[in-house]
């Protein structure tokens, strides 16, 4: 009973994405990347898009992200249909909701640690003292030590990048982090500890968190599954036994 | 962004690259320093010249015979060797025209002149004492020509000293010129004074010369009252075109012309000529400066090239900066910030170099130079002006860059 209370109050999703279509032109030849998507996420959810290569999940992905725009569609974010946004709007809502991961880390060489995990606050105008409170609590909160905060990005190895990244895409407290294949260009090893730090983040931070990977064991670690096919969606399913709840709740409301 | 945080970050790019930047800075440094030094070079010359007009006289009017046409007549005699003005014409002015300060009359011709054993042939010029303060001669060694020496039509002359190198020779002491005897038109003539050098004006060697009394002079050599031209001093710059009018006037009255387009004497005014010879410098300047400004130029390009190529090597760091919500105008402020600074720091290194070498010019070269106030500022302004203008096209490119395509680029 307290558990559809609670649900009732979150009628409107984080996302909302309805018929979402992105058509790629080159030259007279148009290309329908992506045909008539819809699906919701809620806040909290931990959920993987997977599919192969040229599925159209990395599209979705930039569109989910802000940084692209559907051809034609409706996109709420939290109520708000940003499917024709300008350039500009959308970099403030990315500035202000979004957090990125992504696989190549794109880290900034010859800046220190720290420094790079703080850019997002540089463009948000927070002056630098809050800046470097902040940049040290997420670099915490992303498992990184201490030491390495005053490192050059190119003296860490791939998982304290990826560490660094990922505190990064948590600095603006963002209300989903969108994760590019995140394990991409890690050893298992690593890509396993990565996982495990989303897996923390979402579990006992409350975050919501949208992975895009190619790999099935990798999108195990998440909630719910959405694969990719050709530009459509062709099975969404729920991931163990919290995600079975979700769908539960789901069909009452 | 805040204001710090873009210093920090563009210096931080900069010295990321420190030898390409540096390059880049040299091309504009190169450009401000041949501006500074170009126009201080021509302004120095400006400078010059005025003041070696000045140096003839101050507040000067000349009035010079010009030349007379008759009624439908075609041919005239060329300017200047009219004889239309004679010593009773200076008289008139000076008694009869308000603010005169000083006035000098003077017949000038060209004579052979003979000293023991030495001869050259020179211009004598017949002046009376007034001359040395119109026209500015001072005399060195003895005395100027009094008004005495040209009431009693004394034979006594005062000479220029390429005069006395030409007849006594290089060595010799001025003191011992004073007394000697030297015939001009074979009549016997007593040195009474040297004038300092006063250096040439063009052509024109202004120390070539030997004074004589006016009176003396048209008594001997010319035979008439005609003067060659007559110097008037104004009293004050301010009333110099009151002069000019009233002379004008009084010339043609008494002269009996009643048209002023058919007068046959003409007025130089100093200032007149200042201003045609400022002018001519000026273009000298402009000239120099557009030269110079070529080489700025080029050290614009070369800021825009390197821009370009950073912009290039930095895509994916566009493209990251956009997903993190930097705006389009956050990119362009950032890259324009690079190229303003590199300007900035090439025109306060260029300003610095270009005063140094135009001191070296002046010291060296023996060329006045001058530097203004507005032309280090002007550099400045252009430095900057620069910076803004090639670093806005790389900025532009950069600010339009689509972060996914940016963020993916190899």
């Amino acid at each position: 009973m307290v558990i559809i209370l609670t649900f009732e109050f979150w009628l409107i999703f984080m996302i909302e994405c309805k018929d979402i279509v992105k058509i790629y032109k080159t030259g007279d030849i148009e290309t329908k990347v992506l045909k008539n998507i819809s699906f919701s996420v809620e806040t909290g959810e931990f959920l993987a898009i997977i599919g192969p290569s040229g599925s159209g999940k990395s599209t979705l992905m930039h569109i989910l992200g802000m940084l692209d725009t559907p051809t034609s569609g409706d996109y709420f974010l939290d109520g708000k249909n940003v499917a024709k946004y300008s350039d500009d709007e959308l970099a403030e809502i990315r500035k202000a909701k979004i957090g990125f991961v992504f696989q190549s880390f794109n880290l900034l060489p010859r800046t220190t640690v720290l420094n790079n995990v703080c850019l997002p606050l540089v463009y948000a105008g927070v002056d630098k003292e809050e800046r470097e409170k902040r940049g040290k609590k997420v670099l915490s909160l992303a498992g990184l030590e201490e030491r390495y905060y005053g490192y050059h990005t190119n003296q860490l190895s791939g998982g304290q990048m990826q560490r660094a990244a990922i505190a990064r895409a948590l600095i603006n407290d963002p209300a989903i982090i969108f994760a590019d294949e995140p394990t991409g260009n890690l050893d298992t090893k690593t890509g396993q500890i990565v996982m495990e730090t989303f897996q923390e983040l979402n579990k006992n931070h409350g975050h919501t968190i949208i992975l895009i990977t190619h790999e099935q064991d990798v999108a195990e670690y998440a909630r719910r599954i959405i694969t990719v096919r050709d530009g459509q969606i062709v099975s969404d399913e729920h991931n163990g036994h919290r995600a079975v709840e979700i769908l539960k709740r789901k069909s009452k409301v | 962004m805040k204001f710090n945080d873009l210093l920090e970050q563009t210096f931080s790019s900069l010295l990321a690259n420190k030898a390409r930047s540096g390059l880049t800075v040299l091309g504009i440094v190169i450009g401000i320093a041949s501006v500074i030094t170009m126009v201080s070079i021509g302004q120095g010359a400006s400078g010059t010249i005025t003041s070696s007009i000045e140096s003839l006289g101050s507040n000067l009017l000349v009035v010079m015979p010009g030349m007379q046409r008759g009624v439908g007549q075609q041919v005239s005699s060329g300017r200047g060797s009219a004889q239309t003005l004679t010593l009773e014409d200076a008289q008139a002015i000076q008694e009869q025209v308000y603010g005169v300060e000083n006035i000098a009359p003077l017949y000038s011709t060209r004579l052979q002149v003979a000293a023991t054993g030495t001869n050259t042939n020179t211009t004598v010029s017949g002046t009376t004492a007034a001359y040395s303060m119109v026209r500015n001669v001072a005399v060195e060694t003895g005395i100027f020509i009094t008004d005495e020496h040209d009431l009693a039509k004394s034979k006594v002359a005062v000479l220029g000293p390429t005069t006395v190198e030409d007849l006594f020779g290089e060595e010799v002491i001025s003191e011992d010129v004073l007394g000697q005897k030297i015939r001009i038109n074979n009549i016997e003539f007593k040195i009474i004074g040297i004038t300092a050098a006063k250096g040439g004006s063009g052509f024109n060697d202004q120390d070539d010369v030997i004074y004589v009394p006016l009176g003396t002079a048209l008594h001997y050599f010319a035979g008439n009252d005609k003067v060659s031209n007559i110097s008037v001093q104004g009293e004050s710059q301010k009333i110099l075109d009151q002069v000019e009018a009233d002379i004008t006037a009084l010339l043609l009255e008494r002269h009996k012309i009643t048209d002023e387009a058919s007068a046959d004497f003409q007025i130089m005014n100093q200032a007149d000529i200042v201003e045609s010879a400022s002018s001519i410098a000026g273009t000298l300047t402009i000239l120099l400066a557009s030269i110079a400004g070529i080489s700025l130029l080029v050290g614009g390009i070369g800021i825009m090239n390197m821009m370009l190529t950073t912009v290039t090597e930095r895509t994916r760091e566009i493209g990251l900066r956009k997903a993190v919500g930097a705006k389009k105008n956050d990119i362009t402020v950032q890259f324009l910030a690079e190229a303003v600074t590199l300007t900035f720091i090439g025109g306060i290194i260029g300003v610095a170099l270009g005063w140094l070498a135009s001191l070296a010019v002046s010291h060296f070269g023996g060329t006045a130079t001058q530097i203004s106030l507005l032309s280090v500022l002007l550099a400045f302004g252009v430095s900057a002006a620069i910076g803004i203008i090639f670093g806005y096209y790389p900025a532009w490119r950069a600010a339009k860059l689509d972060p996914i395509t940016a963020l993916r680029y190899e």
